[in-house]
């Protein structure tokens, strides 16, 4: 059998994974609900609904909206907040195995800290996965993501405070280059990036002659964008020293081993988790045969082994 | 709940003659499923919704369609369904032995309560789980069904209802039918609630604001079934929410619940459906 584990190091150790493949924040929850449709033993982990200080009831509906190959959201972040995450749903979740990852978001750097703060010695939460990138939510201005200022002084405030959690940053694709914001949050001391979150889009019943969403412009995630994810996790692996992970669009065991040869560490399933809610508890099986097939015998061979061009 | 792969048994159109893209789609529930699957779908509740999703779908459908669920009969699991957009279309093709996902029984159902007169109000294809609810119904308390229609009677399951069922129906042609649907409406329900009755309703959203309205006029305990968007159908996306009511029945904190996983039968008084 090909070894799937992976051991992603960082400044203050190794992340160990036993398998590449991640839920990606936002479509699996807190981690509880989905069990009655496979082990969570069977992942290398899963990345919390975004958290913040206080419950967050989100945005007013429609918040989603089915387009080919994807879906547009504009759930608005709703969320239990960072105090019942840890009372009602931590507790609750394996402390082996599967790696825990809590996905923050604030809307300034203070917060930012503060949930960083409230999380740091939780037990059994093995990461932070910070969200500079939602397009989502009103946040009084520019969002921090597309800056590289603003998205270095988040990184650097959660860092701070997140003791001996590594922290890893989700970089919004909704920029002018990737890059630029990826080397600003390595120098900010982020150990990780996630890479991407949803690209801005939108849709329209001609019907109605109403917007898809109430919000009118939303996130756009699924099959769809898989390519400019690609793109990005290529771009952004190829600038930066500290492990990236893929996120986007992400379906099949082809799709993670297609981010590995561009340089991911691990993947994140985010959209296919909703066609079948199964899917991803079996993504890991379904890699090892791939790999077996293609006679693949441990993920560390193949990470950024993309093959280009002489030109 | 439970995922398993259900093949189709039958298509059925419904009032073909007169109107295209009503039917009957029934699902064999396999001898080969699991122990949790077994549970589930022996426990199923009328009102409870499952997600259909046909093998054959590729990544160009991101989600599942959320159905009531209408009966169970012979090992079949029984939908009704309008075509309404892409994923109803291609639910319209399918063909005897064709494996689709069905994701349930979801959610939560009606309240069944054997000892009080129970009023089932149905707008279009809302009246696709009171097939199965009408069947399970037992005891001597009254059980009557009050239909509202814009297609002919033929394309939806009104034929499909026990004998000892009271239930009468109301072409919407107009305005004046609405008008006279409503009246009955109010006249049922208030009715219903003097002799501390059960009223439910299903169908579209301005029906169940219309019944709403109605029943809080009268006092009736109505519980009302939605019917919305639904990506994962879990309660995990968010994307089906409504807003609550603190302190309705229901025990909600005024945050908004997703419907998949609330719902989609609530307390009318527990959520906030606008007007």
């Amino acid at each position: 059998m090909p070894d799937l584990a992976v051991n992603i190091p960082w400044a203050g150790g190794v992340l160990k994974l036993s398998n590449p493949v991640l839920a990606a924040s936002g479509t699996f929850g807190y981690g509880v609900e989905l069990t009655d449709y496979g082990p969570l033993e069977n992942l290398g982990g899963f990345v919390s609904k975004g958290l913040s200080l206080r419950p967050m009831p989100g945005n007013p509906m429609p918040r989603i909206a089915e387009t080919p190959c994807g879906m547009l959201n504009s759930i608005g972040l709703q969320n239990c907040g960072v105090e019942a995450f840890l009372r009602d749903y931590l507790p609750r979740l394996p402390k082996a195995g599967p790696k825990v990852i809590a996905n923050i978001y604030a809307h300034n750097s203070k917060d930012f800290a503060e949930l960083a703060g409230l999380l740091s010695d939780a037990p059994g939460l093995a990461a932070l996965e910070v969200n500079i990138s939602c397009p989502n939510v009103e946040a009084g201005g520019a969002v921090f993501g597309q800056d590289a200022r603003a998205a270095a002084r988040v990184t650097e405030a959660v860092k701070r405070r997140a003791g001996a959690l590594p922290v890893l940053v989700k970089l919004s694709p909704n920029v002018t280059d990737i890059t630029e914001i990826a080397l600003a949050c390595e120098s900010a001391g982020a150990d990780m990036l996630s890479c991407i979150n949803t690209l801005y889009g939108m849709g329209v019943d001609i019907r109605s002659r109403r917007p898809l969403l109430a919000k009118v412009i939303g996130g756009l995630s699924g099959p769809a964008i898989k390519p400019v994810a690609l793109r990005c996790l290529w771009q952004t692996a190829g600038a930066v020293r500290i492990p990236v992970i893929g996120v986007g669009g992400i379906s099949t065991a082809e799709d993670i081993l297609e981010f590995i040869l561009a340089g991911a560490w691990a993947v994140q399933i985010g959209t296919a988790n909703f066609a079948r809610l199964d899917r991803i508890f079996r993504l890991p099986g379904e890699l090892a045969a791939l790999m077996e097939e293609l006679d693949i015998k441990d993920l560390a061979a193949l990470r950024g082994d993309l093959r280009t061009f002489s030109l | 709940m439970a995922l398993e792969l259900c093949p189709v048994r039958s298509l059925t159109p419904l009032g073909k003659e007169e109107k295209p893209g009503f039917f009957s789609l029934r699902l064999t529930l396999p001898d080969s499923m699991s122990e949790q699957g077994r549970n589930a779908w022996s426990n199923w509740a009328p009102g409870q919704f499952a997600l259909l999703r046909p093998e054959s779908w590729g990544p160009e459908l991101s989600w599942g369609r959320p159905f009531s669920i209408s009966r169970l009969e012979g090992g079949a699991v029984e939908f009704f369904f309008q075509v309404a957009g892409r994923g109803s279309r291609r639910l319209a093709g399918l063909r005897p032995g064709e494996p689709v996902w069905v994701s349930g029984p979801l959610g939560v159902g009606f309240a069944l309560e054997e000892h009080r007169p129970t009023l089932l109000l149905a707008g279009g294809m809302g009246i696709a789980p009171f097939v199965g609810y009408a069947q399970g119904r037992r005891g001597q308390a009254e059980t009557r069904l009050l239909f509202g229609h814009r297609a002919p009677l033929g394309c939806y399951p009104y034929d499909a209802f026990p004998p000892g069922l009271t239930k009468e129906h109301f072409p919407d042609k107009g305005p004046e039918d609405l008008e006279r649907f409503l009246r009955r409406a109010a006249e049922l329900l208030a009715d219903n609630a003097a002799r501390g009755g059960l009223a439910l309703a299903c169908g579209p959203l301005p029906f169940l604001r219309a019944m709403r309205d109605l029943g809080a006029a009268c006092g009736a305990a109505l519980q009302i079934s939605l019917e919305t968007r639904m990506a994962c159908g879990a309660g995990v996306c968010l994307g089906c929410v409504v807003k609550t009511v603190p302190g309705g029945r229901g025990g909600f904190s005024g945050a908004p619940a997703p419907v998949c996983a609330c719902g989609p039968v609530f307390w009318a008084d527990a959520v906030d459906l606008g007007e």
